[in-house]
Parts: C-alpha cells; structure tokens; sequence
C-alpha cells in the first residue's frame, strides 16, 4: 500500500465538544477507525480523492452527499468489500484501533467479523430467519451448542427489535417479512457476530416513514455498544441520529464535523448548498 | 382527417384500428401455438399407431411332448418341429413340412429350454405351450400382409394360410402382450427382438455421461463465474466452451474413437466409453447453462454473505450454488435429453454392433436406444417396421420420464432454497 503524505486528517473528535444533536457526543470518544490519504480508482477513473476521516467509536457517523459522490464507495473501503470489485484500487491507509486493514497480514474474514455491514436493499438470505440470524455466528464457530446458539439468535433479534414480530415465525423464510422487518433482520444477522463496527449503506432508503422510524431509533440504541458509519440521502436522517457527519462532493470530502454544525455552521459553500437543498 | 377533430376524437379514431391489431397479433400467436400442437399430435399419433401393433405378438399353443432323448441332444426345436408335424399328420412332402415347422419361431425353442431349466421334472410331460409364432405369421395375423393379393406376391402361401386357419379354428393361435419385447435384447427374428439391451445401453451410457458431465460441468461453470480472474485466458476459454457446444456430435464420436479406443485401448461398444463421448458433448451445454444459472443469483446475496464474513468459497457453497442449483439441474437435463437422443459419435464407438446379449456392466458391448431404431429401421423384415415405432415410443417415454424426475427434483431444491 501506498502511503502518501497528506496533511493529518481533522481530528473531529476535538471540535465543539457535546453538539450532537442527541446532546450525548462524546467529546473524548476514542477514534475507532481513520482514514488517511485515501484514494480509490475503478480502473483509470479516480473516485475518491485523498480521503481523511476519523470515526469515533460509539457514535454514529454519518456519510452524505449527493449520488456518485463516493460515499458508498468509501463506505465499502471500509470493510474492503471492494476487494471483489473487478478494477477497483485503494491507496492510502485506513486503519481501525491503529491498524492497517489494507496491511499485508489482514484477513478479509477475521476483518468482515468485526465490521459488520446492511446494506442499501434489505438482502436477507432465502434462508429461515433463525438461520439467517445465526448464519455469521455458525461460520464464524460463535456457538458450541444448539442452546447457545439459540441464545446468540434470540438475543440478536431482539436486540434489533424484531423478536416480538418474529418469535413465531422463526422457520419461516426471512424473505418472507416486510421490507422493514427484513432490514431489521438483516441487523439482527449483523449484529449476531458482535462486530465492533456496523456499516449501513443507506439502510432506509427502500422502507416506508414507519419503518424509517424504527431503523433510526434501532440505530440510536445501537451506538451505545457500537461505531456506527451510515450512508444516507435524507438530510433529516442525518441530522436526527448522527453526532457526525462527512460531506462527500464529488469524490472529495468537503467538509466533517459535529453534526449540528454541518447543518447549522457549514463552513464550506458546497456544503452550505447541499443542505439547504439547493445541489444534490 | 380534418383539423377539426379534437384530440379526444382523433383517438377515439385510432382505437379500432390498434384493438384489431392486437386482436390480429394475439390471433398469430393462437395459430402459432395450434400449428405446434398438431405437428407434435400427429408425430405421436403416427408413432403411437405404427408402433401399438409391436406390444403384441402372435403366439401360437402347440402340444409340446417334452421327449427326454431331444433334451438330451439339446434338439429344443425337434420338440417344436414334432409338436407341428403330430397337429397336421397330412403334411410330408420335405418342402411343405419345412413351411408347416416355419409358423413357429425359430426361437421357440428357447423358450422350451428355458421351462425344463426352470421345472426339470417337465422331461417326458406332455403340455401346452404358447409359443412365438414367425414374424410373417404374426403380420398375417395383424393384417399387415393382404391375403387377398395373389399368393406370388405376398411372403406367405396359401397352404401356411390353410395351416393358420386351421390353427385359428381350433382358438391355437392368437395376439398375446408381447413381454419378450421388454425383456430380452436385439436379434435377427422380429419376433424375439427386444428392447431391453439398448434400454440399458442408453440408461448406462447416460449414468456415465451424468456423473462426468455434471460435477466437473458445475465446478467449472463456478470457477469461471465466481472466481477466475476477468483476463484475455478466461475469454479465450470461454469463447472455446461456446464453440464446444455448437460441435457436431459426430465430431466427439471421431475424438472417442481417437483417444478412447486407439490410444487409452478401452473396450469397443462399451456404454461406458459412449458415456464418456456423450458426456463430453454435454459438458459444455451444462458449464453454460450453470453460468446463466449463476449469474441469475442477485448480486446481493452474495453481498451479504462477503458482509458477514463469509469466505468467498462458503458464499458459494451455502449461498450461491444452492439458489443456482434449479437452472443448472435444468441445463443439465437439457443437454443429457440431447445426449439420449445421439447416434452418431455411438456409431463411432462401435455401439452400433448387433448385441443379442442384455449388458450387465459398463465395459460390456451394447448399443444404445437410438441406435437401435436406426439399426431395426434399416432391418428388411417388415414386422421390424412396427418394432422401430415401439422402440420410438419406448425411447420418447424415456425421455418425458427423465425431464419428470428433473422437474420433481427442481421443485425439491426450490422449496429448499
């Protein structure tokens, strides 16, 4: 890997302490993961130019900007999920707990197991929704027995909230729920392997407001144990559950920073646009 | 058209001329569709009447005395030949006693042989037998020979037609279900000809072909779609499949008796080495129907199962192969219907060769269901005629049972998922 010199990325943990917009920031929140420096091609085209984020753990973070801007491609730098995509190239360094994902010794499992990832369309496998839930721990040998196993799954959904809907129906197929309650099992699946980071690549965008209302407030519950990094097209998504936002413009990170002073404070023109709903 | 018409009129206008479009369009398709079921109904219609009489067989009931010197000497046709001579003691001339002994089967015998086998204490019994008559015979009997065309012209003589009338009268020569027909192989008597030997030649020929062509067929539709790299060698092979796919058989027949027969020496008219031609020459058909098969799989399932850790290999295994398991079953079962249905790399093979006796392992000589129409179409007899039509049935039953099996077990995986 590359390592370019770049400036030292803005530290956003050190800015205007407690303005998250739940007025529980944590001001001396640990950086979990960092990107330095980094710049993504697919093939001859760049599409992310010097990236340099932190991410605060238990928190959530959020990625926003208008379509094509990279911040979905960032989002999958993070746990390489790019590594499978023909022509796709990653500079720079990005590092969780101070080490290099991209280093030479990482394994993409072992790094996937602790990054877990929903995605943008609600994916369950068309598999039981017990054996949807318990797939990562059964892959990964989290359950000895079948008494554990049932732990980690009933744990699991009702931790993302669906295990009252589902308590009945577990051998039912995991397609066969609603869209929200798929993408609440397809957080439930992720959070079965107890990841320290979880990554959502727009996981509203396809659910109704009702639905919408529940991921959110799932996720609100969530960065108590874990680091969340959200994709998400709705300003008012962002500004509700995040303490921190990144906006992304055309495959350059414009500007980061406490939420509420994205969205109050912008600094930068760009943003200032973006926001207020004038480009995107 | 004048320019006063308002817009809603204008389209109003333009309806009856787009509905009988449509009408005219759908009409196409019902014509389409009909012409296709009356095509396939007079095929089967045509084969299932040419081939119906072969399910019977004329049989005639002669007094058998089961002499205990014949069966010593192995004269089981003596028996036959004493049992015709006693029930018409008039007949002496050396040439009409040869016609008279010619209304039974020359391999009534056998069928003699086989009983004392089976029951020793018959020797010196006396019984009546129902006996395979000639095949001429049983076309007189079938209506298939005109016994009112002048006796020159026909392959049978008013004095044998004298012989069977008499037989008749007496109720001793009648159709029966023709069993020999299902179990015994091929031979040069219409009436002992059977279907069973190219029954399991094909049935052989076609466990071989499945149990290569679909496993290595599969593992190299999922190396190609799930993990080579992109670059010009998997083009360069991909290219080639296709090409593979569209070879004349006869081609793979040609390479079988190359490589198979006179370099590796495997054994002449073995299924196995037919099974090893036609697999070759499905494998191609299944590679390209599992990569349509795969490439089906949404993208996001694979997704979620890199995302949650899984190895690339576990996401094919648990997640990938099993969703694309239907479309490659249903590949598979394409191209082995196609594989049943080949002749020619077979002839090439030698499964083309007379083989009377039923194969009972893969390297034994035999030939395969399509072969054996060909062979018993090319066959002078004219009760071999029927017999073609049979083996035509015998063979499309084959294959609506195999594409049944496929589809039970299509639905199996589905439900499974």
């Amino acid at each position: 890997m590359v390592e370019k010199n770049h400036k030292m990325p803005i530290s956003i943990h050190t800015e205007v302490p407690g303005a998250g917009h739940h007025g529980e920031s944590k001001a001396d929140a640990a950086i979990k993961m960092a990107a330095e420096g980094v710049d993504v091609y697919y093939g001859d085209k760049q599409a992310l130019k010097n990236i340099n984020l932190n991410i605060p753990e238990c928190q959530v973070t959020a990625l926003i900007g208008p379509s094509g801007c990279g911040k979905s491609t960032f989002l999958r730098c993070l746990n390489r999920m790019n590594d499978v995509v023909d022509g796709c190239r990653v500079e720079g360094s990005i590092t969780m707990d101070g080490e290099d994902i991209y280093a030479k010794g990482i394994d993409v499992v072992h790094l996937r197991a602790r990054i877990g990832m929903v995605f943008q369309k609600p994916n369950p496998f068309p598999k039981s929704v017990y054996d949807n839930v318990a797939y990562g721990p059964k892959i990964h040998g989290l359950a000895s027995s079948r008494a554990e196993m049932d732990e980690i799954v009933f744990a699991s959904l009702e931790r993302a909230g669906l295990l009252g809907e589902v308590r009945d129906r577990l051998d039912a197929p995991g397609t066969g729920l609603s869209g929200g309650q798929q993408q609440r099992l397809c957080i439930a699946r992720a959070i079965a392997v107890e990841p320290e980071v979880i990554l959502m690549d727009e996981p509203c965008s396809a659910l109704d407001p009702i639905a919408t209302a529940k991921i959110e407030e799932l996720i609100d519950e969530l960065k108590e144990n874990y680091t969340i990094i959200m994709v998400t097209h709705s300003m008012q998504q962002a500004a509700r559950v995040s303490q921190k936002t990144a906006f992304f413009h055309l495959g350059e990170l414009v500007e980061q920073g406490d939420t509420v002073d994205i969205f109050t404070r912008p600094k930068d023109e760009r943003t200032k646009s973006y926001v207020t709903g004038r480009i995107g | 058209m004048s320019e006063s018409l308002s817009h809603a009129q204008r389209i109003e206008a333009g309806l009856a001329r787009r509905y009988r479009a449509e009408r005219r369009f759908r009409m196409y398709g019902i014509v389409a569709i009909a012409a296709a079921i009356g095509f396939l109904a007079l095929l089967l219609t045509a084969i299932g009447f040419r081939g119906a009489g072969a399910f019977q067989q004329t049989e005639i009931a002669l007094e058998i005395t089961f002499d205990e010197a014949l069966i010593k000497d192995n004269d089981w046709q003596g028996m036959v030949k004493a049992s015709l001579g006693k029930a018409f003691p008039d007949v002496t001339g050396r040439r009409d006693k040869r016609n008279l002994y010619g209304l039974a089967s020359s391999g009534a015998g056998f069928d003699l042989r086989a009983m004392v086998l089976a029951d020793p204490a018959l020797a010196g019994r006396t019984q009546t037998v129902w006996l395979p008559a000639s095949d001429d015979v049983d076309m007189l009997m079938k209506g298939v020979i005109d016994r009112t065309l002048p006796e020159g012209d026909r392959r049978i003589t008013d004095q044998e037609i004298a012989w069977i009338d008499a037989l008749a009268a007496q109720n001793r020569i009648d159709l029966k279900f023709n069993t020999r027909f299902f179990t015994s192989g091929d031979s040069r008597e219409p009436e002992l000809a059977g279907i069973l030997g190219a029954l399991t030649g094909s049935l052989f020929s076609l466990f071989v072909c499945f149990i290569l062509s679909f496993p290595l067929g599969v593992m190299a539709a999922v190396y190609l779609q799930e993990f080579a790299p992109k670059n010009i060698w998997t083009d360069i092979i991909e290219v080639n499949i296709n090409n593979l796919a569209a070879v004349p058989s006869i081609v793979f027949g040609l390479l079988g008796l190359g490589i198979l027969l006179n370099v590796m020496h495997l054994p002449r008219s073995a299924s196995l080495v037919g099974g090893i031609v036609l697999a070759l020459m499905t494998m191609p058909t299944v590679i390209i129907a599992g990569r349509a098969a795969l490439q089906s799989v949404p993208p996001s399932i694979r997704e979620a199962a890199l995302g949650m850790g899984a190895s690339p290999v576990q996401t094919v295994l648990h997640h990938v192969l099993p969703l694309a398991m239907p479309g490659m079953l249903t590949g598979a079962i394409i191209g082995m219907a196609r594989a049943l249905g080949e002749s020619a790399p077979l002839l090439m093979i030698g499964m083309v060769a007379f083989v009377v006796d039923i194969p009972k392992t893969l390297t034994d000589a035999s030939t395969a269901l399509p072969v054996q129409i060909y062979l018993w179409a090319d066959s002078p007899e004219r009760a071999f005629s029927e017999r073609t039509a049979a083996a035509i049935i015998v063979l499309l039953a084959f294959l609506i049972t195999m594409n049944m099996v496929a589809i039970v077990m299509r639905k199996k995986f589905e439900r499974k998922w």
